[in-house]
């Protein structure tokens, strides 16, 4: 007997997703996937999907997309909404791509003001490559290359990309959010959807930083995983608006 | 028509937006910033995007946005900022991508010096970037032939959707030359139905990516890339002939050398030499079957290839003739010019050592 468990959400494909179980990837497509189609703008929006686990993002989200090179989604997302300021655009970027090898280009766009959302999944390791130490990975928590945990004399402490970012004039609008219960999946979504109207009235950049999860390179149960990001993570990564200015 | 005086890098920023460029992303780096400084005031004038970007890397990605919008987009640089581009070259050849990249070549390697070179030629014919991909190389001499091939440079790159190279050096965008601007009819361009400006209905969406995980996809996607660059070798292919019909040699050069070579044959010519020049426009496809004609005439001793560079064409031009004519290089290196006696000398030395 056949039976339904699971309907693809408003805005997404009618596919299976391959991320692990317990991943957050999933809960942020389909929370972008149903603001935009809420925002009626499923057939004018652009995402740019990053490398790493969310590669396929575009295979996911029911919108057109770009896949950018390693850490250059915010200059690809540059070039698309010059050329078309109609579009809703969004660049969706894991912690490696933005706050590693993408750093200057996240930088700048900000710094100029481009006036596109960034999705910035920070969960504290590299996903696809296999568990590496990222510039998000927590003092003292083990990866495959920082096996004794991070050394802050080695590498320094973890950055902080939303309070950074937020530095920058450019930067109209910051939120970090969790997706660990019920409360803070409301507030997350809320925040996705403030941060895409923002964008469309202009006002500058807007960035929604996701504390997320990686069950499987952190050796976590998936409940563990969500229970670390809200116990653990959100200690160093407070949750909440960082930066809101008026137009 | 009216002949105006154009300085080489204005001209080719000019020719762009005359050619329906509508998005310039650049980077500052000498001897190519009259292009972005041009483009800066002209561009929003055309209605168009500029935007100077932190980095070539940035500006290269920013043409990817742009063209897989649909727009007709180009960066520029030169050598040290070329090579930082290649990642996003190869990603565009990837994505299947159209943009115009301007190359005004400089000495190498590394800083190396402000002066023109073009020792860049393995760098922009082989493969850019990682992969088996390549860009079409359009090589001017001139500045009348620099503005025209902006425009096919735009149209080869929608035309097959690929990334094309205008690979020019220092001399080429610092020297003034009068152009007239032709009025030529717009040609027919395939529809650019890919484009990602917004899905045609649930479910039906563009995507726009270089990522083929499966390697059998992978290889698919290759082999389709392979035909159509054995297509434009065999549809492409351009050079200039001069004097070249019953030569006893021929000077294969291109781009600035190519009028240093020119001056070199006329001297050879005054002296009863036959020289001819051989100049490919494009430098990948490159002319091969045009020059083994030629340099398979009976009359024909020695082909001698010239370049600012330890010799790079040159290895073209020895596949081109497999053997079957001497094929002497020479070259100057690091941003000096060869001059025309020196050519000339290198000429009686080649038939010199052709007829021993």
């Amino acid at each position: 007997m056949r039976q339904i468990v699971m309907v693809p959400g408003r805005g997404m494909k009618d596919v299976p997703t391959h991320y692990c179980p317990g991943c957050h990837h999933g809960i942020v497509h389909r929370l972008i996937g149903e603001v935009l189609d809420e925002l009626q703008a499923l057939d004018t929006a652009v995402g740019i999907c990053p490398v790493g686990c969310a590669v396929y993002a575009g295979n996911y989200i029911d919108c057109d997309f770009l896949e950018a090179a390693h850490g250059r989604a915010p200059a690809v997302a540059t070039g698309v909404k010059r050329t078309h300021p109609d579009k809703l655009v969004f660049t969706y970027q894991g912690d490696g791509d933005l706050a590693s090898i993408g750093a200057a280009e996240i930088m700048h766009a900000v710094m100029r003001g481009e006036k596109f959302t960034t999705i910035f999944i920070n969960n504290a390791i590299y996903g696809m490559t296999g568990g590496q130490m990222a510039p998000t990975t927590l003092e003292g928590q083990k990866s495959t290359t920082s096996s004794q945990g991070r050394d802050k004399a080695m590498h320094g402490l973890p950055v902080r990309m939303a309070e950074l970012l937020s530095t920058m004039d450019g930067m109209a609008y910051a939120e970090r959010v969790c997706l660990a219960d019920m409360s803070n999946y409301h507030k997350a979504r809320k925040a996705i959807k403030k941060a895409f109207m923002l964008q469309m009235q202009g006002v500058g950049h807007t960035f929604v930083e996701v504390l997320s999860t990686c069950p499987t390179n952190w050796g976590m149960s998936p409940p563990d995983a969500s229970l670390w990001v809200k116990n653990t993570m959100s200690q160093y990564y407070p949750l909440g608006v960082v930066k809101e200015r008026e137009k | 028509m009216n002949k105006e005086l154009w300085k080489g890098n204005e001209l080719i920023a000019e020719a762009a937006i005359r050619a329906g460029c509508r998005a310039y992303f650049g980077y500052p780096i000498t001897p190519q910033n009259e292009i972005p400084e041009y483009m800066s005031w002209r561009m929003p004038e055309a209605g168009g995007v500029f935007v100077q970007a932190e980095s070539e890397i940035a500006a290269i990605n920013m043409v990817y946005g742009a063209s897989a919008m649909g727009v007709r987009a180009m960066t520029s640089s030169s050598s040290p900022g070329i090579s930082l581009k290649q990642e996003g070259i190869s990603y565009l050849v990837g994505a299947e991508l159209p943009a115009v990249i301007v190359n005004m070549m400089r000495g190498g390697p590394g800083l190396g010096s402000i002066q023109p070179s073009q020792s860049d030629y393995f760098q922009a014919t082989r493969s850019p970037g990682h992969g088996d991909g390549h860009m079409i190389v359009l090589a001017p001499c001139r500045l009348q032939e620099a503005a025209d091939l902006m425009a096919d440079a735009f149209d080869l790159a929608d035309q097959y959707r690929m990334p094309v190279m205008i690979l020019a050096d220092g001399m080429i965008g610092q020297m003034m030359e009068a152009v007239t601007w032709s009025e030529r009819p717009a040609k027919p361009m395939p529809p650019k139905d890919w484009a990602a400006t917004g899905r045609e209905g649930p479910g039906k969406t563009h995507f726009i990516t270089s990522l083929r995980l499966g390697a059998s996809d992978n290889e698919l996607f290759n082999n389709r890339l392979q035909q159509r660059y054995r297509l434009i070798e065999r549809e492409e292919p351009r050079h200039e002939a001069v004097d070249c019909e019953g030569a006893d040699i021929l000077l294969c050069a291109f781009g600035t050398t190519a009028r240093i070579a020119l001056s070199a044959a006329r001297k050879l010519r005054e002296e009863g030499i036959k020289a001819g020049l051989f100049r490919p426009i494009t430098l990948w496809p490159f002319p091969e079957v045009a020059l083994r004609a030629l340099a398979s005439q009976p009359s024909v001793r020695a082909v001698l290839t010239v370049e600012m560079s330890a010799g790079q064409m040159v290895q073209d031009v020895r596949l081109a003739l497999v053997g079957s004519r001497p094929t002497p290089f020479f070259g100057r290196t690091g941003g000096m010019i060869p001059e025309a006696g020196q050519i000339v000398e290198q000429v009686h030395l080649a038939l010199k050592e052709a007829q021993a």
